[in-house]
């Protein structure tokens, strides 16, 4: 297990945020990730390595339903978002495309931004400083999806 | 024990008796829409990542074309040809131009007690028809369309009772607005949100449409207004029939409870850049707050009633020199409407541009983009930092009527008479 480098966000961070609408209609995610948070932290998609962390607030990926948002994060390498909760519509879209989202009540107030924290899948748990905190675990039926590696490759699979 | 109008919904198209809330239910959809905001992207996963791509059944496909229409640049124009050659190579049924998704889908194919999937989170506009709508992503509506089936959590039920009548100058906007200030905008998170009482039935069903429509803004996954009498005449009038209209028993179980009285509901302005910065306009207009545009139209606010609350401001006024007016009717049928009945030159006389039937300024990527610290007022859906534009500027929210007057005015107000 290693340390990943957290970035952390507010409440109510919105898909525009994520990814803003004059993006979406580029040809494909490798050309849009570059503007991943642009309107928060233009430089973010340069910064941010493969196997970070996003912390965030209450009620993240709030708005459209583009699943662009979730997926210019995993383009990006981004290994999970940690988060006091998620907009519906989101969490969805990011297990279809297996990007852990993992819900967290009392991690946010434990970690800074541009801190270190340990995430474990499997266990569902984040320590912060030798300090534990245990995760939401997700229905049975959506940690399938998600191990399947998303909803068309255990679609794939199914039809192997 | 009872269920729920969208409960029942769900049982229907899971071929099952009973749902309770956080079951998961294999459904079989009854249509799924894809609008050009994400169908680019879905056709190449189609082509690149389905082991075995085929299309469930063809004739409840529908493709739609309203995001970035006609196309501004050439990567839209590439995205279009991809979206456009996908539904002619698979006799899916595309729309090019004729209108905001979500009105197409309710003029052409909408009915009560029916399970739809939208690649678009406003899908939930479809429960004022008495469905059940959700917005999904293009993984979800590319598995829907391949199988012809999904999964589905079901949510819990949370129930507006509306009492009596919005008074004149109150819209539908203000009403679902206050809803949201109110409740916040996770408020419904994961849930359904019910419309019922006289209060509701009341309500045409373009102010239906209005208030499922934004539900989304609160987390709503489904917003779905008790059918009744004029969901069977509006099926009627547009060539179709109202099978399946059900409503929630008696003993049904709900997370929570409001009610509202429409006579009490009065105009809002939402502040930026949250849909639930809920605040009075009577307090709002105090402040004079310049503008440097307005926008009338979008799935929430563009339909007749809309343009028609619009016109009757601004005739005979004209707009501000300081003020750039913008009004896109959400649909062929409503621009039609709108021309046959004079609206569109009573716009045009007072110095409104007219767009083509889309998303437009709502979408903040093809018409109308505003710039840097600069003010739009709206009757979009939402009003995100950066949402029509330059991530500095800011977008205020407000029913039709008061964007026309402020558009005339040159600050947020509903008065014209001294100008």
């Amino acid at each position: 297990m290693s340390k990943s480098r957290v970035w952390k966000f507010h409440n109510d961070v919105d898909t525009d945020q994520i990814i803003a609408s004059q993006y979406l209609l580029l040809p494909d995610i490798e050309a849009m990730k570059q503007y991943t948070f642009e309107s928060l932290d233009p430089s973010f998609a340069e910064k941010a390595q493969p196997g970070d962390l996003i912390v965030a607030g209450e009620n993240f990926g709030c708005g459209s339903s583009r699943e662009q948002a979730p997926s210019v994060l995993k383009a990006l390498g981004i290994k999970a978002v940690v988060a006091k909760s998620f907009a519906r519509i989101f969490f969805r879209n990011a297990i279809n495309i297996g990007l852990p989202v993992i819900v967290c009540k009392d991690l946010y107030d434990h970690v800074e931004d541009g801190g270190e924290a340990e995430l474990d899948l499997s266990a569902g748990t984040v320590t912060v400083d030798g300090q534990e905190f245990s995760c939401t675990k997700l229905p049975e039926y959506m940690q399938k999806i998600l191990s399947a590696g998303g909803l068309i490759a255990s679609l794939n699979k199914e039809e192997a | 024990m009872g269920m729920t109008l969208g409960e029942k919904i769900i049982a229907r198209a899971a071929g099952v008796d009973e749902v309770k809330p956080n079951d998961i239910h294999t459904v079989t959809l009854d249509r799924m829409m894809s609008n050009d905001g994400t169908t680019h992207l879905t056709v190449d996963m189609y082509y690149n990542q389905l082991k075995n791509p085929k299309i469930a059944d063809k004739d409840k496909v529908v493709f739609i074309m309203d995001h970035n229409v006609p196309a501004e640049n050439p990567k839209t124009a590439e995205a279009h040809k991809k979206m456009r050659n996908f539904a002619k190579d698979h006799g899916i049924k595309l729309y090019e131009g004729q209108g905001v998704c979500h009105q197409i889908m309710m003029e052409d194919y909408v009915c009560p007690g029916e399970l739809i999937f939208g690649a678009d989170s406003h899908t939930t506009t479809y429960g004022a028809l008495g469905a059940f709508g959700t917005g999904v992503g293009c993984t979800d509506f590319l598995y829907a369309m391949t199988t012809g089936t999904s999964w589905v959590m079901v949510p819990e039920t949370i129930r507006f009772n509306l009492h009596g009548s919005l008074r004149e100058g109150v819209y539908a906007r203000d009403l679902i607005l206050t809803i949201i200030g109110d409740i916040g905008a996770n408020g419904a998170n994961y849930k359904i949100m019910e419309f019922a009482g006289d209060g509701a039935h009341n309500l045409s069903i373009d102010e239906r449409i209005v208030l499922c429509n934004l539900t989304v803004e609160a987390g709503a996954k489904a917003g779905i207004v008790e059918p009744d009498e004029k969901v069977v005449e509006y099926c009627k009038a547009h060539g179709r029939e109202a099978v399946h209209m059900f409503k929630s028993d008696d003993d049904a179980q709900f997370a929570a409870v409001y009610d509202y009285d429409l006579s009490k509901i009065e105009p809002v302005v939402v502040r930026p850049d949250f849909v639930d910065n809920f605040a009075l306009l009577k307090d709002v207009k105090k402040e004079k707050i310049a503008i440097d545009e307005a926008f009338v139209g979008s799935c929430n606010n563009g339909r007749i009633e809309d343009l028609r609350a619009a016109a009757d401001v601004v005739k005979g006024k004209k707009v501000s020199p300081k003020v750039r007016f913008i009004v896109a009717p959400a649909s062929k049928a409503v621009y039609i409407e709108a021309l046959e009945e004079g609206i569109i030159t009573t716009l045009m006389e007072a110095g409104a541009m007219i767009m083509n039937p889309n998303c437009s300024v709502c979408w903040g990527s093809c018409q109308g983009v505003i710039g840097e610290n600069e003010v739009l007022i709206s009757t979009g859906t939402r009003n995100f930092k950066g949402r029509a534009g330059h991530p500095t500027s800011k977008v205020y929210l407000s029913n039709a009527a008061v964007a026309a007057a402020s558009a005339v005015a040159g600050y947020i107000t509903d008065e014209t008479n001294n100008i």
